[in-house]
């Protein structure tokens, strides 16, 4: 399936990945490129085939609800640009 | 020094041959001088290199150390180190320094291994050239106009150029073993769980898996036994002893079944490539194996069905990168939705946009079943005709990939071009199976690869299938040229 210039942007805008006008042709046909390749699998049957999450088809395991990790803050915060009283800071963007 | 195996090293440094700190200041030394050529490390760390090389020598000393103690490697740079920038080879994880060690970074730790950098590779493993990393392409030692073929590139090249005697490397869709074969290295990617991912900065969940470049099939299973655990930190680990890889590496070929799928060996193919792999089934023969004509039906879906898998899962695990938590934040946002976009914009390399988009597209509401359930649903008939495959044969054998290394830019441009480079490495991604690769040949003076790929579970048998090979040829022996 061939993807446009509108379709770039909505997905652009979904992925909050911005693309200038200037490259969204260019994008758009090389996604269409990709889409063509995988638009192969549609020729295949595939009734009554689970779709498959995972190699081994492993479940996901359990463990006791106890916490088992040391506190860490300091060690985690040494590495971020701000911190105050123990918060992280971010930029303003909500008014 | 630098011309020393794994194998080598560790009786060299418990023979008290030379030093733990002679050999770390050897390669640290051959790194300063030489990967101006190669560009194979993004980050070196020489003192802490040093220190840890102190270290293994006292504990050498003490007596009890573990076998790999004092050996230096290299470390992909997808996997977080402490205190070491983590980049992932993206703008986005420029300044990231990660708080903690992956656990196969903490294993070799434990096992007084020394690290001496961090290697270049596709910006988060994306991309089978190593022409994707934001601090620029790596360039194969065997010809320095070639590709030394992705993700993990800057590993191969580090290697292959003597720039480290082994290193580790993921594989998502190859980028293990396509590297080892473009690099003339010995490639291992284990089965999917049996080498823990936690603290591997995740491209596709259910594909990625760690593993090891190095010169030999010997080195690789020495350094396996220690990349290898049972992690609880990561829940697609495998609670399953780890066998001694080393033990079984000289058991006798004889009786082994090998299937060659006639698939492995259709259109595309380099007709020289393909006579260096019909060599090498000689070999076997002669060595006592069996070889067997197969069939994996659904080979030519792999690579379509993987870039439907791999994009969404990358588009899930990247949106985490949102400018908040991660790396690289824009300047002076004027909303939330403005810090998101232009921090990813400004932080993400082409390639991974693209895959970002493609993965958005593939989940999105209308198109979810067409593609990612479609997809998903290949994945099983995939995985299905080797689990057929292994009820008549030991081991599949066939090439790496359809050509020797190629040149920068030749297929920059069109990504399907460059996403079949992997048509035979992909399928054991989406099964989940491991396997190998091994040089095999040369064509106009570059690296042939000979990949084998091993029931669930089975690298003892494909590291033992690859020593005996290596012990029948000296292909592995190669030095690319102009490596003193």
């Amino acid at each position: 399936m061939a993807v446009d210039r509108s379709d770039i942007a909505k997905l652009a805008n979904l992925a909050r990945i911005a693309i200038s006008d200037d490259a969204a042709d260019e994008v758009a046909n090389r996604i269409s490129t990709v889409l063509a390749l995988v638009d192969q699998l549609q020729a295949v049957n595939t009734d009554g085939v689970l779709p498959m999450a995972h190699p081994l088809d492993a479940v996901q395991r359990l463990r006791a609800d106890v916490v088992t990790e040391p506190n860490e803050r300091e060690l985690y915060q040494s590495i971020a640009p701000a911190v105050q009283d123990g918060l992280y800071l971010v930029p303003q963007v909500i008014e | 020094m630098h011309q020393l195996t794994i194998a080598e090293l560790v009786k060299g440094l418990r023979n008290k041959d030379f030093s733990s700190v002679e050999v770390t200041q050897h390669y640290l030394d051959r790194i300063a001088r030489l990967d101006k050529t190669y560009n194979s490390y993004i980050t070196t760390t020489p003192a802490l290199a040093l220190a840890q090389a102190s270290a293994a020598d006292k504990r050498l000393a003490a007596g009890n150390a573990p076998a790999l103690c004092g050996v230096p490697i290299a470390h992909k740079d997808i996997f977080c180190t402490i205190g070491v920038r983590t980049s992932c080879a993206s703008k986005m994880l420029d300044n990231f320094i990660a708080p903690y060690n992956a656990t196969i970074v903490e294993n070799y730790l434990d096992s007084g291994v020394v690290m001496l950098g961090k290697t270049n590779m596709d910006e988060f493993a994306m991309g089978s050239s190593n022409e994707t990393s934001y601090y620029g392409p790596v360039k194969n030692p065997w010809a320095t106009d070639c590709v030394p073929g992705g993700s993990s590139g800057g590993s191969a090249a580090a290697v292959a150029a003597h720039l480290a005697p082994a290193a580790t490397a993921s594989d998502t869709g190859g980028s293990i073993r396509q590297p080892a074969a473009h690099c003339g290295l010995t490639g291992i990617k284990p089965t999917y769980g049996r080498v823990s991912r936690w603290g591997m900065i995740a491209f596709a969940s259910s594909l990625d898996q760690a593993g090891i470049l190095s010169r030999t099939a010997e080195d690789a299973a020495i350094l396996l036994n220690d990349m290898a655990s049972y992690d609880t930190k990561d829940s697609t680990s495998v609670d399953r002893e780890v066998p001694d890889y080393t033990a079984t590496l000289n058991d006798s070929l004889k009786g082994l079944r090998i299937g060659v799928p006639k698939e492995y060996f259709g259109e595309g193919l380099n007709p020289q490539t393909a006579a260096h792999v019909e060599a090498a089934i000689k070999v076997y023969e002669s060595l006592g194996a069996t070889i067997h004509s197969i069939s994996l039906p659904h080979t030519n879906l792999s690579v379509p069905a993987y870039y439907v898998i791999a994009p969404a899962e990358c588009s899930a695990n990247l949106s985490r990168m949102d400018g908040v938590r991660y790396g690289h934040r824009c300047e002076n946002p004027k909303d939330l939705n403005d810090l998101y976009m232009r921090s990813r914009s400004e932080g993400f390399g082409d390639e991974v946009k693209r895959r970002i988009l493609v993965g958005a597209y593939a989940l999105s509401a209308g198109y979810y079943d067409a593609y990612y359930s479609k997809a998903q649903k290949v994945r099983r008939l995939i995985k299905q005709d080797f689990v057929d495959a292994f009820q008549s044969v030991d081991v599949i054998l066939g090439p790496t990939s359809p050509s020797p290394a190629f040149q920068f830019g030749s297929k920059s441009k069109d990504p399907v071009a460059m996403y079949l480079e992997d048509i035979y490495t992909i399928a054991t991604n989406l099964a989940g199976l491991p396997g190998l690769s091994i040089p095999c040949g040369f064509v106009d003076s570059k690296p042939v690869g000979l990949q084998l790929i091993g029931n669930f579970f089975a690298e003892a048998q494909l590291l033992n299938a690859a020593h005996q090979f290596q012990q029948a040829t000296n292909f592995h022996q190669q030095t690319a040229p102009g490596i003193e």
